[in-house]
């Protein structure tokens, strides 16, 4: 047993709806009780989906259980194929329905469906998480599908260059995106775009808006792409083993993971590097200039983005993502690098390692809180649960993972991936922090009326009369700590957007120090002291 | 007991018999109500006994986290705890001592039964038993089912406060007691009016504080604030209360009727009644006006949810003029609803139960003007060219009282404003 007050990951059914839900001609019988019909409102409410995902639940009440609930296992499987039609059903149970062992895939089997493949889903709740249900569903359903294509054992692998004797571009396939993923539906778009500036084209997007018969089109493509790991790293190995399709892992979040990206597609390809994806003599590649994120980061204007502290938590591909752009493409500091999904910890760990961190594996989020507020950040980059762990500590934060909130889908184009995310991700990260220029300019005038609180007329009326103070109710006043009348008269004139800050360091500080009383002289000495 | 509340005979003659319907059902289950109890009761602590799922609902439906620091959690069942009862009672000991360390404000701690506990027949009553020795003067621990195999959205809240039953004291004294959870401002307004009409001791189920639980007995005369605690209400009854039969607090007439029973109960002559309560009725219809302009004639269409849909419709359609096609409701408790019922005009077509398919093909040939439903489907519907409303919305809001009454009208009115004021030609 394990307390949970929130949870990164659904159950493993949520998963399999997220597969089911992502595509078209896919129908899903849950057996399971009234309310996990829940679910449907992760797509319809997050998502703002325009129509229930393709789910049949069997809604089983107590008064059932005495009775045959296989029997209504059976009844619903029957109205759902009579009334969807799919070209694909997947039948499977959810947590409590797991413990009766009905086993709606065995029965479904036994129906009679002619043609109708079906897929017996097998997802153990208690022991699996939503992205381990989504990998798996992707796997089984796409398995089921090209079991009549299978190669012979010992058969020779397929020429990933074979579209030039063929006459034709190559293609790749884009594997696994998916609804409630992180911007997923612009990425695909982006990406798409980008293959074919190089003279690539996209055979299958799946299971993003794909019918049964798209999966089954999959061994036609000379590449498969692995977008998002969580989601597609089961199928793109089965595919690599069974049909010998050769695979890009790279995942192209940021500049130089799309530069890598699309010099490992060109190798698998055995396409010739175009010159504009070589390094210069400056190590600058051309294609780069396509984003403008290098360009701003390189600005005068970003000098004051140097060495912030961030701290990252999100799913693996994200999180791993947002470290290296950060560290590398953004000047800042990564003093946290951590990840819920456990399946991709190796990953995690070795990109923590290179930044010389331990990465936090962890799927609680008061865990990763306290490691937040351990580390004392000036960034946080996570996912909605950090968000709130970071408006609790005060500070800044941007989401860069699942799980999502109705405000991180948005209606503009917004991708991560490819030139345009890099730019979506400079703004998007950037805005949270306070602009350089008007840093400076605060701290130059900060004896201006303007900056005297309350007084921040360009706010309006809606300006709050006190801002805030960004500390959190556990800071550690009570612990003996007091501030002198001439040391609190210090800290009034410090700005108030970063008083909280230097409350809290000034704090810290004496409490090392073994200060009882905080005056003016242990405030400088704390600055003096956390200046780098 | 069943014979203390009665139905009015001749209530529903004129109501053709209801659809009974059995399939898929689109309502949350009674873990849900967790999410309104927990800001009644900020010194109680939730903590749901159950999978993922039961997590995963309980945040979904809360809004995405709309709570820094929640007062309800789940105990996630891993395979181990499946693999022994022993085991799974253990675990929850510890993880109950690990939850009353991290919050030491916690005075209440509702175990609340799911789904897979139920099935596993994972006995929280006596878990509960065995935590209030472990914990005793520290904390007091009880149990009720929120499980989507025995319970519908709102009736969780009938359970939790079943729940507190046994602990209310006894009492002769005579006085006014309200169950069911209403907005603090709500309450102190309705209180103050109870008041004003000569009903000096008045208290309330569930309390602000759940340690300062009200008594009841024989001098107890029991009002309903919601129409989901049949439960509750039978409880109560059993330990002396008297139920005073009411149509709901929703809407001008409903309001009033429902204070003017209770006034009546207490022996306050109507002519008092009618001094304080009147000029509110006719404030009340002034400010319910605007709203009964943009919906009457228009046709509704309640899909079962929240057992709220048979007073609604009753208001909403005899207060704002709207024409009924199907009220539909999780479960009839013809007895609780007697009152209601009588006020629905005749003909309104009930159907108890769903079947979401079939019934969403009614919605689709009857075309309402507004579908009232729960939040999976209210964007499909939108998205087909009906206005919804959230059933959800209206166990958050303060929608209790002559004086709410127009803002509940502006929750139903607001979805067709909406549409007419968006055009994009």
């Amino acid at each position: 047993m394990e307390l949970t007050l929130w949870t990164y990951e659904g159950p493993p059914h949520v998963g399999a709806m997220r597969i089911a839900a992502s595509m078209e001609g896919v129908h899903y019988v849950l057996h399971a009780p009234q309310g996990d019909t829940y679910a449907d409102l992760l797509f319809t409410m997050i998502e703002r989906r325009d129509r229930r995902p393709p789910v049949t639940y069997t809604t089983f009440q107590a008064r059932d259980l005495g009775g045959d609930t296989a029997e209504l296992v059976k009844r619903s499987i029957a109205d759902a194929v009579e009334r969807f039609q799919p070209e694909a059903l997947l039948v499977g149970e959810s947590c409590t329905a797991e413990l009766i062992q009905d086993q709606p895939g065995a029965l479904a089997a036994g129906m009679g469906f002619g043609d109708l493949p079906i897929v017996n889903l097998e997802l153990p709740a208690y022991s699996k998480k939503e992205n381990w249900g989504a990998a798996e569903t992707f796997y089984q359903l796409v398995r089921n599908l090209l079991k009549p294509q299978l190669p012979a054992p010992g058969s020779p692998k397929p020429d990933p260059a074979r579209w030039r004797s063929e006459g034709r571009r190559p293609r790749v396939n884009l594997l696994g995106p998916s609804l409630l993923g992180f911007r997923c539906r612009d990425d695909v778009r982006e990406i798409t775009q980008l293959l074919a500036s190089y003279g690539m084209d996209v055979a299958v997007v799946a299971p993003l808006g794909a019918r049964p018969s798209d999966l089954m089109r999959i061994p036609t493509a000379d590449a498969n792409v692995c977008l998002y790991p969580e989601v597609a790293g089961t199928l793109c190995s089965w595919l690599e083993r069974q049909f010998g399709m050769v695979c890009a892992r790279t995942v192209p979040i940021g500049i130089g993971a799309t530069v890598a990206f699309l010099r490992e597609l060109h190798g698998l390809l055995e396409l010739e590097l175009p010159a504009e994806l070589q390094p210069g003599a400056d190590g600058v590649c051309e294609a780069e200039r396509r984003s403008r994120l290098p360009w701003y980061s390189r600005s005068v204007d970003s000098t004051y983005l140097t060495g912030k502290r961030v701290f990252v938590f999100g799913d693996a591909t994200h999180a791993i993502a947002a470290a290296r752009i950060a560290s590398r493409e953004l000047g800042f500091e990564v003093v946290g690098l951590g990840t819920y999904s456990r399946e991709l910890a190796r990953e995690v760990r070795a990109a923590a390692q290179e930044l010389g961190l331990e990465a936090l594996i962890s799927d609680d989020y008061l865990t990763v809180e306290a490691a937040i507020a351990e580390a004392a950040p000036e960034l946080v980059l996570g996912t909605q649960m950090e968000r709130h762990s970071a408006k609790r500590l005060g500070i800044p934060c941007a989401v860069i993972s699942t799980p999502l909130h109705v405000q991180d889908v948005p209606a503009r184009y917004a991708p991560q991936m490819g030139w345009e995310g890099a730019n979506v991700i400079f703004d998007s990260w950037v805005h949270p922090l306070m602009m350089g220029l008007e840093e400076h300019l605060i701290g130059m005038f900060r004896h201006d009326f303007e900056f005297v609180d309350g007084h921040r007329s360009h706010l309006g009326d809606g300006a709050p009369a006190a801002p805030a103070p960004a500390i959190s109710a556990d800071t550690p006043v009570a612990l003996g700590l007091q501030w002198s009348a001439e040391g609190e008269a210090e800290l009034a004139k410090i700005p108030f957007f970063v008083r909280g800050k230097v409350r809290k360091n000034t704090e810290a500080f004496a409490r090392e120090r073994g200060l009882a009383v905080i005056d003016s002289e242990a405030l400088y000495e704390a600055k003096a002291h956390f200046s780098r | 007991m069943a014979s203390s509340i009665a139905t009015r005979a001749s209530a529903e003659t004129d109501l053709p018999p209801p659809l009974k319907e059995s399939g898929q059902r689109e309502v949350f289950c009674g873990l849900t109500s967790i999410v309104w109890l927990h800001r009644r009761m900020p010194d109680a602590f939730f903590l749901v006994v159950g999978s993922r799922t039961c997590a995963h609902l309980i945040q979904s439906a809360a809004g995405v986290m709309i709570f820094a620091e929640p007062r309800f959690g789940t105990a996630i069942l891993g395979e181990r705890d499946l693999a022994g009862l022993a085991d799974a009672n253990e675990e929850l000991d510890r993880l109950v001592a690990q939850l009353l360390e991290r919050r030491p404000e916690i005075r209440t701690l509702f175990l609340v039964g799911s789904c897979p506990s139920e099935v596993i027949k994972l006995d929280l009553a006596k878990a509960a038993e065995r935590l209030n020795q472990q914990h005793a003067g520290r904390v007091m621990v009880l149990n009720y089912s929120g499980s989507g195999i025995e319970t519908t959205f709102t009736q969780g809240e009938d359970g939790a406060l079943q729940a507190l039953i046994p602990l209310m004291p006894s009492s002769d004294q005579v006085q006014l007691l309200i169950a069911g959870t209403l907005a603090d401002a709500v309450e102190d307004r309705l209180i103050g009016l109870f008041h004003k009409l000569g009903i000096e001791r008045v208290a309330s189920l569930p309390p602000r504080r759940s340690t300062e639980l009200p008594a009841v007995g024989p001098g107890t005369k029991l009002l309903l604030a919601q129409p989901f605690l049949s439960g509750t209400a039978r409880a109560l009854i059993d330990r002396g209360a008297e139920l005073i039969r009411a149509p709901y607090p929703f809407g001008v007439e409903g309001s009033r009727d429902w204070m003017a029973a209770a006034a009546s109960a207490f022996g306050v002559a109507p002519a008092r009644v009618a001094e304080v309560l009147d000029p509110l009725v006719e404030r009340g219809q002034r400010a319910l006006a605007p709203m009964r302009e943009t919906l009457a004639g228009k046709r509704l269409f309640l899909l079962p949810d929240s057992q709220l849909e048979i007073p609604l419709a009753r208001f909403l359609s005899r207060e704002c003029g709207m024409e009924l096609v199907e009220v539909g409701t999780p479960y009839l408790d013809r007895q609780l609803m007697a009152e209601e019922l009588a006020l629905l005009p005749s003909g309104t077509q009930l159907s108890e139960g769903q079947h979401v398919e079939n019934q969403l093909q009614r919605v689709r040939q009857q075309r309402p003007d507004l579908v009232v439903c729960g939040l999976g489907l209210a964007n499909p519907l939108e998205a087909e060219g009906m206005a919804t409303k959230w059933s959800i919305e209206l166990v958050f809001s303060p929608i209790h009282g002559i004086d709410q009454a127009a803002d509940l009208a502006e929750l139903f009115a607001r979805p067709l404003r909406r549409r007419h004021a968006l055009s994009f030609a």
